[in-house]
């Protein structure tokens, strides 16, 4: 269950009160999403959105190093190698 | 007490009555003609309309006739890119195209809910006028109800549209054929997207416009470049899915499409991600799927891309030898997998 | 878009694919515990790339699925009142109680809303002051804290018109009862995702020490199900039994303690009947005692009718993994998605929907290989 998707945190609308809010977008569309649970995501983050809020910050870093680890040499080489 | 004070006050005679319409529009009295010699004529002007007879007297057309009939309920009214009165003017006459046939007349008929403001149907006629004018149809004949509030959505319109083949060429899907190839003449789900960004208070804020628009100039050239076509329609209700089961049914064939082929804006995958909808089921208003024989897929493409509301055609799949399932998707992984045919309410999800 | 068309790499989701066969000795038999997983498992055709060496058992993680007929049917009753909207999510909108469904009951009259957020039914309530805005709040331990939020919210702005009919469950007990079954047939889980965003994956490790299992906390999109399937069979293959992570870039090992402390302060734990599998200890969440008046049992203290699920709809032996959808007689047969016997035909999550929609994959390949 539990559709939810990246989306980028554009800017904070209210990040004082309890109620949390920031802009956040998915692809080209913006919907206002609340923040209670990741009060600490920055502008140009990443978060992850159920049903309107905002269940977690990517964690860019090991995000990354999966891109890395795509990249890198052993699977380029096993993709290319089956490819070939 | 407002309500109170409003039982003694004439109806008729009620200041209302300069913004709204009242149900007194719709009792074929003088209101009534009042509202069509006003606000309606003026806008479609043509002698057979002018004349006002309860038939339209049509010329004389040689050969087959193209009949064809569709009714519009959208809501809201106006929408990112379109209304009801544009879309009631190119949904008739993009199915009367795509069958291969040139408009000639249509009728126009209004449901108004009571209580409409005039502003709102004078700016749907107005787009409807001017549609019906860009595509050189002629609005002959039509009707105007006024149903009590709560009984219809403002305003449905129903339009009938007649018209001639120029040539001999038919478009049947029982012609397509093994080997034949599909094309979408443009990026998919933009209407439905824009229409459900703009209906159901989401709260998502994008630039999605709908698709409305007309597939005539785009049938026309076609026929000039004399394109062997064996089937044309246009991706309404149920999006492309709908299109493809409705042919499968009829040529006997699987039809297969690869989904990173089909266009679709980043807006409009935007809101399908978030709310968990495929695309290929996502309703269009100016986008259809073309069958050409192989041989012609790559003039075929050329042609459309001359014409404005065509011009992203594209390749998206293949009709094969019938499996199981008639119709199928190749997703990211290169798997074909069946295509469901479209069932039901349409409805945004979470889980 | 980043985080998303990476997953969905295709040449990416190959070099997995053979990785899970080049250290399979056998076939063994995973659930994935989400239905979004599911989803994802046969729109891509993972399970069929994969069906000699792994059978893919479809869990009961769908909780439009496993809401109980009399829930749906207690959601009509207020919906039906005067004055009364009631709000929920989309997906619930078809699922038939014991006669209609609220897609129905609003054809009907009765006066109900599509939300996309809990939050968004707030905002109802405090825009129709003159009804009372009922949310039919459904799903796991992901969802519990928008509606959380939503109640917190309904305080913070004294409204006395908005409520819960609270429907929500809780993935870990269903985990145990499956495993515990006599007729568990599954060697390993895929724990879902989002559920472990908020909830985190300490509390599996007990879990895994008491019934010799591994679970792999799975995201969703297809290069994150074959790295989750991956950790899974190696483990199996090396007779481990851990928990491990392959949905990092999500997860944490606590979860997100900000979504805890919201369920926690808003929620308590209970026994609920589950459709189609009975009742399982500690299987719901409850609006906690000071928070009852936005309660919709305390405000509208109708007694909701129990009713018995349909005897035809074995929806309980195919989320427990014993029948696949296609197994049961009724199979597309008296239950298809228009005419639906139980709730996993209704949801586009439930594994028999799935399977009705995808159904005759494996028979395309081979009269595609035919021809």
């Amino acid at each position: 269950m539990c559709l939810a998707i990246p989306g980028r945190v554009v800017r904070w609308i209210e990040r004082e009160s309890p109620f949390c809010e920031a802009e956040i977008q998915f692809f080209e569309v913006y919907r206002k999403c609340n923040m209670s649970c990741v009060p600490e995501a920055e502008e140009g983050d990443y978060v992850i959105v159920h049903a309107g809020v905002a269940i977690s910050k990517v964690d860019t870093a090991i995000a990354e190093q999966l891109l890395i680890e795509i990249s890198s040499s052993d699977v380029w080489d096993e993709l290319h190698g089956s490819e070939a | 007490m407002n309500s109170n004070a409003s039982m003694f006050t004439c109806p008729v005679l009620s200041s209302d009555d300069q913004e709204r319409i009242t149900l007194a529009h719709g009792e074929g009295a003088r209101l009534t003609r009042e509202l069509i010699q006003r606000r309606i004529l003026p806008l479609f002007l043509n002698e057979t309309l002018a004349s006002l007879g309860d038939a339209a007297r049509l010329a004389p057309v040689s050969g087959p006739l193209a009949f064809s009939s569709d009714s519009f309920v959208v809501s809201p009214l106006f929408f990112p890119g379109g209304d009801i009165g544009k879309l009631s003017i190119y949904g008739t006459t993009n199915d009367l195209a795509v069958a291969g046939a040139e408009p000639l007349w249509m009728s126009l008929s209004l449901i108004i809910e009571e209580g409409l403001p005039f502003a709102t149907l004078d700016r749907v006629l107005q787009s409807a006028a001017d549609a019906a004018r860009s595509v050189g149809v002629s609005v002959v004949t039509g009707d105007t109800k006024v149903v009590p509030r709560g009984a219809a959505d403002g305003l449905f319109i129903t339009t009938s549209g007649i018209g001639y083949y120029p040539d001999d060429q038919t478009y049947d899907c029982r012609q397509i054929q093994p080997g034949d190839c599909l094309i979408v003449t443009g990026d998919i789900a933009r209407h439905g997207m824009s229409i459900l960004a703009a209906r159901e208070s989401l709260g998502i804020v994008s630039e999605i416009q709908s698709d409305c628009d007309s597939l005539l100039p785009a049938v026309r050239r076609l026929r000039e470049a004399a394109i062997p076509i064996r089937a044309m329609r246009d991706a309404t209700r149920g999006g492309v899915a709908a299109v493809l089961h409705e042919w499968s049914l009829a040529c006997g064939h699987t039809l297969t499409v690869t989904e990173q082929r089909v266009p679709v804006r980043p807006q409009v995958r935007g809101i399908c991600e978030l709310l968990g909808l495929d695309p290929l089921f996502v309703a269009n208003e100016g986008t259809m799927i073309v069958a050409v024989p192989e041989t012609a897929v790559g003039r075929a493409i050329e042609t459309l891309r001359q014409s404005a509301a065509t011009s992203q055609a594209v390749e998206i799949g293949r009709v094969g030898r019938r499996k199981l399932a008639p119709v199928t998707v190749i997703r990211s992984l290169g798997r074909e997998i069946p295509l469901d045919e479209p069932s039901g309410a349409f409805l945004p999800r979470i889980c | 878009m980043k985080y998303i068309d990476e997953y969905r790499d295709p040449q990416l989701a190959a070099y997995w694919v053979d990785k899970i066969r080049s250290i399979a000795t056998k076939r063994w038999t995973i659930m994935e515990v989400c239905g979004g997983q599911t989803h994802g498992l046969l729109r891509y055709g993972i399970d069929e790339a994969l069906e000699d060496v792994v059978e893919m058992l479809h869990g009961p993680g769908c909780p439009v699925c496993v809401t109980p007929a009399s829930a749906i049917e207690h959601a009509i009753t207020l919906a039906q009142r005067p004055k009364t909207i009631l709000t929920t999510f989309g997906d619930m909108m078809r699922v038939p109680g014991a006669k209609i469904s609220l897609l129905q009951a609003r054809s009907q009259g009765a006066d109900v809303r599509v939300v996309y957020s809990p939050l968004d039914a707030v905002e109802v309530a405090k825009h129709h002051p003159e009804s009372q805005v009922v949310f039919f709040a459904v799903g796991f331990e992901t969802t519990a804290p928008a509606t959380g939020l939503a109640v917190l919210q309904a305080q913070r702005l004294g409204l006395t018109n908005f409520s819960l009919l609270c429907v929500h469950v809780r993935v870990e007990p269903a985990m145990q009862s499956i495993v515990q079954s006599p007729n568990n047939r599954v060697q390993g889980f895929l724990a879902a995702g989002h559920v472990c965003t908020v909830m985190g994956y300490d509390c599996y490790q007990d879990f895994v020490k008491d019934y010799r299992i591994p679970i792999v906390v799975t995201g969703f999109e297809p290069v994150d199900l074959l790295r989750g399937i991956y950790e899974c069979v190696r483990q199996l293959e090396h007779r481990q039994c851990e928990v491990a992570n392959e949905y990092a870039r999500s997860v944490r090992s606590e979860g997100n303690l900000h979504a805890r402390a919201i369920i926690e302060q808003v929620f308590g734990v209970a026994d609920r009947p589950w459709r189609g599998l009975g009742v399982i200890p500690q299987g719901g969440l409850v609006l906690r005692d000071e928070f009852r008046e936005f309660d919709s049992a305390f405000r509208f203290p109708e007694m909701a009718i129990p009713l018995a699920e349909s005897s035809e709809c074995q929806s309980g032996a195919v989320m427990m993994g014993r029948i696949r959808p296609t197994q049961c007689p009724q199979f597309g047969v008296a239950c298809t998605p228009q005419t639906p016997l139980g709730a996993p035909m209704v949801s586009s999550e439930g594994a028999c929907a799935a399977y009705y929609a995808y159904q005759s994959r494996s028979k395309i390949s081979s009269s595609s290989a035919e021809s």
